[in-house]
């Protein structure tokens, strides 16, 4: 879906430095969804996201809904799910953080599938000290919402973990989370 | 004004809509009135509402979404309102209950008891239309008026702080979610 806004900077260059977000990580993981049948994605822009939140804006057979708060995305998906369409949510762990409740109270709760793709900042090698805290903490949030969760820290099964996460979500109606790394997701 | 009288005013419109309710009061009033199965209740996640709504309007642009939303549980959510604005589904009308109360937990008051304005806020939001109504008929010329549109509308409604005695209802949350899934099945 066409939206109400284009980019007219470089998502790549970001304050004047080169941001090495990977376009062959992107591009595996978008053609992954796609792969799957899935139409809609939620999302909320971090850096890591940028490609693919742009390959989901440019292609018309996808319907990209640009979120305020990524908890809204938890109510997009159930009514995507109630509406035979398959969705997934983009956003940083921090907006998993942001959606504990919605995925407690409306995908727990109903029974909705959720297919989480959460880019995993705060752990080795992160330099931006505020994004330090939430990679503490979010395996052991995964674990005690009884969350099954996979990292993703290379190319070469995307496709594959995708898919069987996708499977996952649809069979047992329920969240399944997939962690992208900055090995996936960064390039120096 | 009673919210329940406003619900029974337009019950009959509502057969040919895909209806989605906040949990306390409003769900147990409309189911009270006669439950179909093309009415989901959100008996939990506030804020959702509207979220869910804009999910199944966006899935399926040739159904009518009709949401029942109220003053706390969009007081959680309003970035939800400039979501909604961005995409503008013709075919969604968010109505939002507003008694300035939290009633199901004891009628402590919201910021709309205050001054909160949200008309206004729906309206600086993007919502094409916004409208605030006091009676039970102007609520269902409001109601029947914006069917027949077809613009993304919220229409605020001031009711009395004063529900039903009890909120549970035979209907099991589990069950009504699998038979508004296959109600929406059965549309295609």
């Amino acid at each position: 879906m066409k939206t109400d806004f284009t980019w007219g900077w470089n998502p790549t260059i970001y304050h004047g430095k080169n941001m090495p977000v990977s376009l062959a990580s992107s591009k595996a993981i978008f053609d992954a969804l796609k792969q799957c049948d899935v139409r809609m994605l939620s999302a909320l822009p971090e850096t890591w996201l940028v490609h693919l939140i742009r390959m989901a804006d440019e292609d018309p057979e996808t319907i990209l809904v640009r979120l305020a708060k990524e908890e809204e995305g938890v109510g997009i998906s159930a009514g995507a799910h109630f509406a035979g369409v398959k969705s997934a949510m983009l956003m940083q762990n921090h907006g998993f953080l942001a959606s504990i409740n919605g995925i407690v109270s409306l995908a727990h709760l109903y029974k909705i599938p959720l297919l989480m793709l959460i880019s995993y900042r705060g752990t080795f090698g992160e330099r931006d000290p505020w994004q330090t805290q939430g990679g503490n903490v979010t395996e052991a949030l995964l674990r005690a919402m009884g969350i099954p969760y996979s990292i993703l820290d290379g190319i070469d099964p995307v496709a594959k973990r995708i898919r069987q996460a996708q499977t996952l979500a649809e069979s047992s109606l329920q969240p399944v989370a997939l962690l992208l790394t900055r090995d996936l997701m960064w390039e120096e | 004004m009673l919210r329940l009288e406003c619900l029974r005013s337009v019950y009959s419109e509502l057969e040919n809509c895909l209806v989605v309710t906040i949990m306390g009061a409003t769900a147990a009033e409309l189911h009270s009135l006669g439950h179909r199965p093309n009415f989901f209740y959100l008996q939990h996640a506030m804020g959702l509402v509207s979220s869910t709504g804009l999910g199944l309007a966006l899935a399926l642009p040739n159904q009518r979404i009709v949401v029942f939303d109220g003053d706390g549980s969009l007081l959680m959510n309003l970035g939800s309102l400039s979501t909604m604005a961005r995409y503008q589904p013709k075919n969604l009308v968010h109505v939002v209950f507003d008694n300035e109360s939290l009633l199901s937990v004891g009628g402590f008051p919201t910021a709309t008891s205050t001054g909160a304005d949200l008309e206004g806020i729906a309206r600086a939001s993007g919502i094409p239309k916004a409208l605030t109504v006091r009676t039970v008929e102007d609520f269902r010329s409001a109601m029947k008026q914006v069917l027949d549109e077809r613009q993304l509308t919220t229409i605020v409604a001031k009711v009395e702080a004063t529900g039903p005695s009890g909120y549970v209802t035979d209907l099991s949350l589990v069950e009504n979610r699998f038979q508004f899934r296959r109600y929406i099945q059965t549309l295609k």
